[in-house]
């Protein structure tokens, strides 16, 4: 087995250009702060938008009174449901905004105030008077909510219920039963820029900056919602300021930009405040995650049972898959996995990075150390014991698994084999120490996507130039992409031109769900080999046909992760001590930005295991935690040295770049790696995250 | 210039980077929004808009400062160094250099506020100013010595610079790679993060 180290590797595939530690393409743009993000394009005579958020939980607008803000000084306009232009029916029921006077939730968006200035917009929105008719709300879930439904699907398009065997016969006769339920809090992406986008109609074209992880996405859509052809729309997400998910689909920013902008005839600038992301971006649903696992002697699962239940709200549809990572990781004879939900006046969730895969394996990877401690059995050694031939839940073959190779190597590199098992045996005064480990895995998604190449210069000093909207929101992709082009095309990284991030480019897919590379790669290089072999000047490709030829495979990402905890007996705080994290990917195309990737994945597993909390307020609605002083993300004092390495893994059944993505799987698994290292430190079972101070402090006493 | 004044607006002067600039407010206009709307420097970000995540993060007077939370009517005068000031692209300055090579960001919104917050929190140890982690009592710390910049002062100086990206470990080795010494030698920053005060 290869292990790539970053910091030691001299082999001889450091001198290829793909794997290379290149450095960011936008880099010194970034570290300088020319490198402009949505809101930093302000067209002449730029008006400003300032959105009002509903002030109820449920009900509806019975009136909205523009006088006073209409009347200060610099004011423009005030769109509300009764003037604002009428959209075509969207796809996604969040970006009806402004067509009716339905408050589905508190934070809903009901006007937007344009003014001349930043501080005139927000004034009239302040002195907007909305009155509104209040209707009695829900906003809690609760394992025996009467209203739990079982959907179809979840998200990402699994079945919402499966079962493979017969579970309960399974469970029923198995020598060692578990039956645990885990509770994680609702969790909010809360990138550093928040939701923001400028817009300007220049005759009949509307030309959108958007800060958003997908601009072919974000155009189709307003080109749908404005009935316009979508060659009239242009939208533009050069930089992007971290998205997680949020910004994965269309949000309301810009398209109250464009009605804003439509409405004046000016262009407008909408900046979401961050107190109010937590109500339109979508957010992790909370979950209440039950786990039944039938064990026999040697740790081999015979019965798992994962049953999610989760919230949704009544705007739309969406399913945390929290119950489908237990489809793919262990073998059972009988596995049960399925999602119930309710529709509750709440914000809509979405996607989070790794959804479902980052709550779900919480809980399961929680409750196999609940397993291996009561067997006696190392957590290492139970996971060993359980990995299965092929995906428990298809029959599929794996393309590659490699969770063995991570386990062991992560084991070694952490000095695993010196650990003692008893909890609560270790003690640095008043504080406790322990370690654990957990599993991670993540699908390999991949999209059709196109790309263009165009060789420039003569033959005896060849450039080339690769287009294609691919979105930067923080990957590194451009600089990958053009490692894709220069190593295929067989120049130096710096004959290779490229653009991303504008609808204007050759159409690709967002950035999510950790497809953005395999996607665009695969067109990047199939555009440049198919330059290469015809000799001719430019090329444009679509993958479509390749990527439904695909073969039927398994195809997943796994990984290992190693915590080390210190709780303190006095406050009950727990802080990491060390995170290692050995991660099995496919090939690693940039070392220097993967490892970021992995690392700021775990850092924000980190977060979801201690810090980041948030609540439905039962008498208000709407979140408590609305913003960074209320909800917690880590900072620099929380977070320890990261060390994450991976497994030199050769896939072929991938795609032509060779890579699985690793977006996402470095959240999956650090969380229930945490919660086990405080286990191993103090000896009692934490089973609702994260593990704040009140919570570990109160039980700790017990 | 004798400073014009309406009951909404004053017309200040800014020295931002060296360069002054006479502009006229709104009394309701933070600093950042001036720097931002007005004069066109984008590099300080709007990440929360309450001092809560540093995004924003300029030299006032040679001193950290968020400047969303400071009203621009009320810095008349003042002397600023923002991300810009301190390097371009062609002549980044050593700390831009070192979070570039270390790949101390990902998306890049946090990161202009992390560097001067990273140069600020830099001069702050080495004119001998404690920090929670800095061992001993309050009286012990607080000696005037330059303050030896361990892995747990880096955090603990530099927690008020959120990165949702998780770049933190490499923030670090950054900020470790650009000494005290370093800052020193280079004329720029240091005339800028020294003497923006005279």
């Amino acid at each position: 087995m290869a292990v790539d180290d970053t910091t030691t590797r001299t082999d001889a595939t450091a001198q290829r250009v793909l794997g290379s530690p290149a450095l960011r393409r936008e880099g010194r743009a970034k570290v300088t702060g020319t490198a402009r993000y949505a809101a930093e394009h302000t067209p002449p005579h730029c008006a400003y938008g300032w959105p009002v958020a509903a002030a109820v939980p449920r009900g509806s607008v019975t009136g909205i009174d523009d006088g006073e803000a209409l009347a200060l000084p610099g004011a423009l306009a005030v769109l509300t449901h009764d003037n604002a232009p009428r959209l075509g029916e969207p796809d996604d029921p969040t970006l009806r905004l402004l067509q009716s006077p339905r408050v589905p939730h508190r934070g809903w968006y009901v006007a937007l105030a344009v003014g001349e200035t930043l501080e005139t917009a927000r004034e009239m929105a302040r002195a907007l008077r909305v009155s509104y008719a209040e209707e009695p709300h829900d906003s809690l879930v609760s394992a025996d909510h009467p209203e739990l439904y079982h959907p179809e699907q979840a998200n990402g398009g699994y079945p919402g219920d499966r079962e493979t065997g017969d579970f309960d016969a399974e469970y029923a006769a198995a020598a060692h039963r578990f039956d645990l339920t885990y509770t994680l809090s609702p969790l909010h992406n809360h990138p550093m820029e928040p939701h923001a986008a400028t817009a300007v109609w220049e005759g009949g074209h509307l030309i959108a900056y958007d800060s958003s992880q997908g601009a072919t996405l974000v155009g189709q859509t307003l080109a749908a919602l404005f009935g316009l052809d979508p060659k009239q729309v242009t939208v533009v997400s050069e930089h992007v300021g971290g998205g997680f998910g949020s910004k994965g689909t269309p949000r309301a920013q810009v398209v109250l930009a464009a009605m804003g902008a439509r409405h004046t005839g000016r262009a407008v600038k909408v900046v979401l405040p961050r107190r109010e992301l937590c109500s339109v971006v979508g957010h992790r649903a909370p979950t209440i995650q039950r786990l039944r696992l039938g064990a026999r002697d040697d740790g081999t699962l015979a019965a798992l049972g994962h049953e999610a239940i989760t919230h949704t709200s009544t705007v739309d549809e969406f399913v945390e898959q929290s119950a489908v990572p237990s489809r793919v990781m262990y073998g059972a004879d009988g596995i049960r996995t399925g999602h119930q939900v309710v529709a509750l006046d709440v914000p809509t969730p979405s996607w989070m990075r790794a959804p479902g895969d980052a709550s779900g394996m919480l809980a399961l990877e929680c409750a196999m150390d609940e397993v291996a401690t009561e067997l006696g059995i190392d957590p290492v050694e139970l996971r060993l014991r359980n990995i299965p031939e092929r995906e428990p839940d298809s029959g599929k073959p794996f393309s590659s698994h490699h969770l063995a190779d991570c386990l062991r190597e992560g084991a070694r590199r952490f000095g695993w084999e010196r650990r003692d098992p008893r909890p609560a045996t270790r003690r640095d005064g008043h504080l406790l120490l322990g370690t654990g480990v957990a599993a991670s895995t993540y699908p390999v998604l991949v999209a059709p996507s196109t790309a263009s190449v165009q060789a420039l210069g003569d033959g005896s000093d060849p450039s080339y130039h690769v287009r294609v909207n691919a979105t930067d929101i923080g990957t590194g992709a451009r600089t990958v992409l053009a490692q894709i082009a220069a190593e295929e095309l067989g120049v130096p990284l710096d004959a290779v031109r490229i653009d991303v991030g504008s609808s204007d480019l050759p159409t690709a897919p967002l950035a999510g769900g950790s497809s953005g590379t395999a996607s665009w790669g695969w067109a990047v290089h199939k555009a440049c080999r198919e330059l290469r072999e015809s000799g001719g000047s430019i090329v444009t490709v679509d993958t479509t046909s390749d990527v439904q030829s695909l073969e039927e495979y398994a195809r997943h990402a796994f990984g290992a992760v190693f915590a080390e905890v210190a709780v303190d007996t006095v406050t009950g705080e727990v802080r990491t001590r060390r995170l290692l994290g050995v991660f099995a990917a496919g090939r690693i195309l940039n070392a220097r930005t993967a490892r970021s990737q992995f690392i700021g994945g775990m850092t924000m597993g980190l977060g979801m295991a201690l810090t980041e909390h948030s609540s439905l307020d039962p008498a208000l609605g709407g979140f408590v935690e609305k913003d960074l002083a209320g909800y917690h993300v880590p900072a620099h004092a929380d977070v320890p040295d990261i060390d994450a390495h991976w497994i030199e893994e050769h896939d072929p059944h991938l795609n032509p770049v060779g890579g699985k993505g690793i977006g996402e799987i470095g959240i999956v698994g650090t969380p229930a790696a945490i919660a086990n290292a405080v286990h191993h430190a103090t000896g009692r079972r934490y089973r609702e995250l994260p593990l704040t101070p009140d919570r570990v402090g109160v039980l700790l006493v017990e | 210039m004798i400073p014009q004044r309406t009951a909404t607006s004053s017309t200040v002067t800014l020295h931002v980077n060296d360069t002054a600039h006479t502009v006229t407010v709104d009394h309701r206009t933070t600093l950042l929004d001036v720097l931002r709307e007005q004069l066109d420097l984008t590099g300080s970000k709007k990440g929360c808009d309450h001092g809560q995540c540093g995004a924003c993060t300029v030299l006032l007077e040679g001193r950290r400062a968020n400047s969303c939370l400071l009203l621009a009517v009320a810095h008349d005068g003042a002397h600023l160094t923002t991300v810009e000031g301190l390097g371009d692209e062609e002549r980044p300055h050593p700390l831009q250099q070192a979070f570039h090579e270390r790949d101390a960001f990902q998306c890049g919104y946090c990161t202009p506020g992390q560097i001067v917050s990273g140069v600020g929190m830099l001069c702050e140890a080495a004119e001998g100013h404690p920090s929670h982690a800095t061992p001993g009592s309050v009286l012990q710390r607080a000696t005037g010595a330059p303050a030896e910049l361990d892995r747990d002062e880096i955090r603990e100086r530099m927690s008020g610079n959120i990165c949702r990206c998780g770049a933190y470990p490499h923030i670090v080795e950054a900020l470790e790679d650009v000494t005290e010494q370093t800052l020193r030698r280079t004329d720029g920053a240091a005339r800028r993060t020294e003497g923006v005060s005279a």
